[in-house]
């Protein structure tokens, strides 16, 4: 009789030690999470007693949550993913790990990535806070079927002027609109424009760059395309943009890789084989978005955090499920050397567009976050609508948004 | 003079732990029930209220972490009533807040007396239908805008595009589609939006004012010979000022609230008309959650809710004598 309280207590704990699962949560948002599905059942072969626990909330609430979270230090997830917008400006603080360090020394990865990604997650004192899990290569895509109508050759749209003047002759032939917002060119021109390692809104002293030439010059193309009538006033990601994508009101568009994804999978499915991409133009290359994974310095399992958030960026299996996922394109080199990358692309006609994509990635400049980034970009948006929109003088409209950068930079 | 609660001994001459207890209750239960209600105001009314005040003296980047913020006196202060952003937004509540809000009166008075008088029977399906909007979600209601505000297919613009055909009305209106996104035009979307929700909430409120005004004296003012016109500017109208001074009040503390018809609207911020139709709390919004300024937010906000006060001791002062029974 003395003997059952003693095997009950080691039923109890033999119990315990079977249900001895570690729980990972990580805080992620459409559609990153499909990818990060894939992922975690590989994952789950090498670690099958690790249970993922995955929180979907949407970009902005995910993003808000994680500053709430950040600013009280309560509530983090154990992996945390983060998106070019916020990477910049969460770096700063002290809410995540700095990866350079043990146990992390992800410095020896560091060479395995498209390089620009790497600078986008490390912070003004050189903490590197974030692995970068896909990017967004930016590509220029355009309606071959609505260009042969108008007897444009898409190698003549090559130079700014070119494009322009093509987007004339379209207009005139076809009635298509060239672009959906003529300030997406401006904003090409400005990320395309940055000489390396700087951030586009400041110089590598940190002051005010927003009145130099080429944001004239950026401005001026975009102002050229309105004053023409060329582009349709649309704004990106509403629902007059998915019209014009359906309907073939607008000929081409400049974004990151990913919008084929988004134009095969739901935008505009039946535009399948009437689209091609190219690079941009004058030799111009830029990025488009891209994600990075997090460790929150509050979490409790970070060696685990650390093991997944290693998987899914530095093994080619990893990034390549991703990519077959949701298009995601990898960060990781060795994953773009996937055979997969030679396959032609129904959607885009049969062309072998990820051959073009790795190759821009591999030319983007790196640059560098500065936490001012999101309210200079808010600042140069508002000017940028003024001299499109009221026709202000681009000259006045850059010297007060410089101003009003400074203003804010206390 | 303090009422004690005598505490009822037994015959052994200390109270026993029932009749403490019983006396306790007696003594404190009214203030247990009403706790939940203080406990979570101060929770979550006064604390988050009290801490933004003590925030908008400091700067502070919430990612950075609880406790690192640093005192900087009234530096936000003097920054948000420089900032040009801040006064833009400012001017688009003001224009919002008056170009949306009067209309709404404007329509409710007359639309409540018309029920009253010629609809009374319908009345209470009529009144349903028109507040109908007001218990509708506003993001719902600003997602559905968004569409029918479309500049090529939306249906605000073909209808416009068909009364275009009409010969003098059609000489009044644009001849291309309106493009209602762009900060010029986004304004009269805005209000248009904001009057069709809340004109049926005001209806609602001067429904209830009408029918309370006594029907004699409407039938004296009919045996001197005033016609309904008559009686509407004469009797109705005077007696609905308590009424106008608390919906008024509503539609001040309100309109300058308003957040979530312009933050749907204009994509949260994303949309190139937002400088035309960003408001003081959609701007405040997007310094705290957008550009993590948590000091310059709080500051923001408590301007704002200086210039509330302001306005409502001025609605005070136009309409404050009606209410409160004097004239």
């Amino acid at each position: 009789m003395k003997q059952i309280p003693s095997l009950l207590a080691l039923l109890v704990l033999l119990g315990l030690g079977l249900a001895q699962k570690t729980t990972l949560t990580v805080g992620v948002f459409p559609n990153l999470d499909d990818a990060l599905k894939a992922q975690i059942q590989l994952f789950n072969k090498k670690y099958p007693d690790v249970e993922v626990k995955l929180v979907i909330q949407q970009y902005a609430d995910h993003h808000n949550a994680l500053t709430t979270a950040l600013a009280t230090g309560q509530g983090l997830p154990d992996v945390a993913a983060i998106e070019i917008g916020f990477v910049g400006r969460f770096a700063e603080g002290q809410g995540f790990e700095d990866l350079n360090k043990a146990p992390y020394n992800a410095g020896q990865y560091k060479r395995l990535f498209t390089p620009y990604t790497i600078a986008q997650a490390t912070s003004s004192d050189g903490r590197f806070i974030a692995m970068p899990v896909d990017i967004g290569p930016g590509t220029f895509f355009y309606r071959v079927d609505i260009l042969q109508k108008a007897g444009v050759d898409p190698k003549n749209m090559m130079t700014w002027p070119g494009y322009i003047a093509a987007g004339r002759k379209i207009k005139a032939t076809t009635g298509a609109f060239l672009i959906a917002d003529a300030s997406d060119v401006a904003w090409i021109n400005i990320f395309a424009t940055t000489p390396a390692n700087t951030s586009p809104y400041f110089d590598a002293q940190g002051k005010v760059v927003v009145d130099s030439p080429r944001f004239v010059r950026a401005f001026e193309l975009a102002k050229n395309i309105r004053a023409a009538g060329l582009d349709a006033r649309v704004g990106a990601w509403t629902n007059e943009w998915y019209d014009a994508f359906k309907k073939g009101t607008v000929a081409t568009q400049f974004s990151g890789a990913w919008l084929q994804g988004h134009l095969q999978n739901w935008m505009a499915p039946e535009t399948k084989g009437l689209w091609r991409v190219q690079q941009l133009p004058e030799g111009m290359y830029a990025s488009w978005g891209g994600s990075f994974y997090a460790i929150p310095t509050t979490s409790k399992n970070k060696a685990l955090a650390w093991e997944l958030i290693k998987f899914v960026t530095t093994t080619r299996e990893a990034q390549v499920a991703a990519f077959k996922a949701i298009g995601a394109f990898p960060s990781l080199l060795s994953a773009q050397e996937d055979p997969s990358f030679n396959e032609p692309i129904e959607f885009l006609g049969g062309q072998q567009a990820r051959l073009l994509w790795r190759d821009a990635a591999r030319r983007v400049k790196p640059l560098k976050a500065n936490k001012y980034d999101r309210i200079a970009n808010e600042i140069l948006t508002q000017a940028l609508s003024q001299v499109l929109d009221e026709g202000k003088d681009i000259q006045a409209a850059l010297t007060e948004a410089k101003r009003l950068i400074e203003r804010r930079m206390r | 003079m303090r009422k004690s609660v005598s505490i009822p001994t037994s015959g052994q001459g200390s109270p026993t732990l029932a009749m403490r207890w019983s006396s306790f209750q007696r003594r404190y239960a009214p203030y247990i029930f009403v706790s939940p209600f203080f406990i979570l105001f101060l929770i979550f009314g006064l604390y988050p209220t009290l801490f933004s005040l003590y925030m908008s003296f400091q700067a502070w980047t919430p990612s950075d972490g609880w406790g690192r913020w640093k005192y900087v006196g009234l530096e936000n202060y003097t920054f948000t009533l420089t900032d040009p952003m801040f006064w833009r937004s400012m001017w688009n509540t003001i224009w919002l807040g008056v170009f949306s809000g009067i209309p709404q009166h404007l329509i409710a008075i007359p639309l409540a007396f018309v029920i009253h008088m010629v609809l009374s029977r319908f009345k209470t399906f009529v009144t349903a239908v028109y507040f109908l909007p007001y218990i509708t979600s506003s993001v719902a209601i600003a997602l559905i805008f968004n569409t029918l505000f479309a500049t090529h297919n939306g249906v605000i613009n073909l209808v416009i595009a068909h009364l275009n055909t009409w010969p003098l009305l059609g000489a009044l209106l644009p001849d291309q589609n309106i493009n209602w996104f762009t900060s010029a035009n986004i304004k009269y979307a805005l209000a248009l939006v904001v009057i069709w929700q809340f004109t049926g909430w005001n209806t609602l409120l001067y429904l209830s004012a009408i029918q309370a005004i006594p029907k004699d004296l409407y039938e004296a003012a009919a045996v001197d010979g005033a016609t309904r016109v008559q009686q509407f500017r004469y009797i109705t109208l005077p007696l609905l000022r308590p009424m106008m001074f608390f919906a008024v009040s509503l539609t001040i503390i309100g309109n300058m609230q308003l957040f979530e018809q312009p933050f749907v609207l204009l994509n949260g911020g994303a949309s190139a008309a937002t400088p035309g139709g960003q408001t003081a709390t959609m701007y405040m919004y997007r310094t705290a959650f957008e550009w993590l300024e948590m000091g310059t937010a709080a500051s923001i906000a408590w301007i704002l809710f200086v210039f509330i006060g302001i306005l409502t001791y001025l609605n005070n002062l136009i309409f404050g004598r009606a209410a409160r029974g004097g004239d």
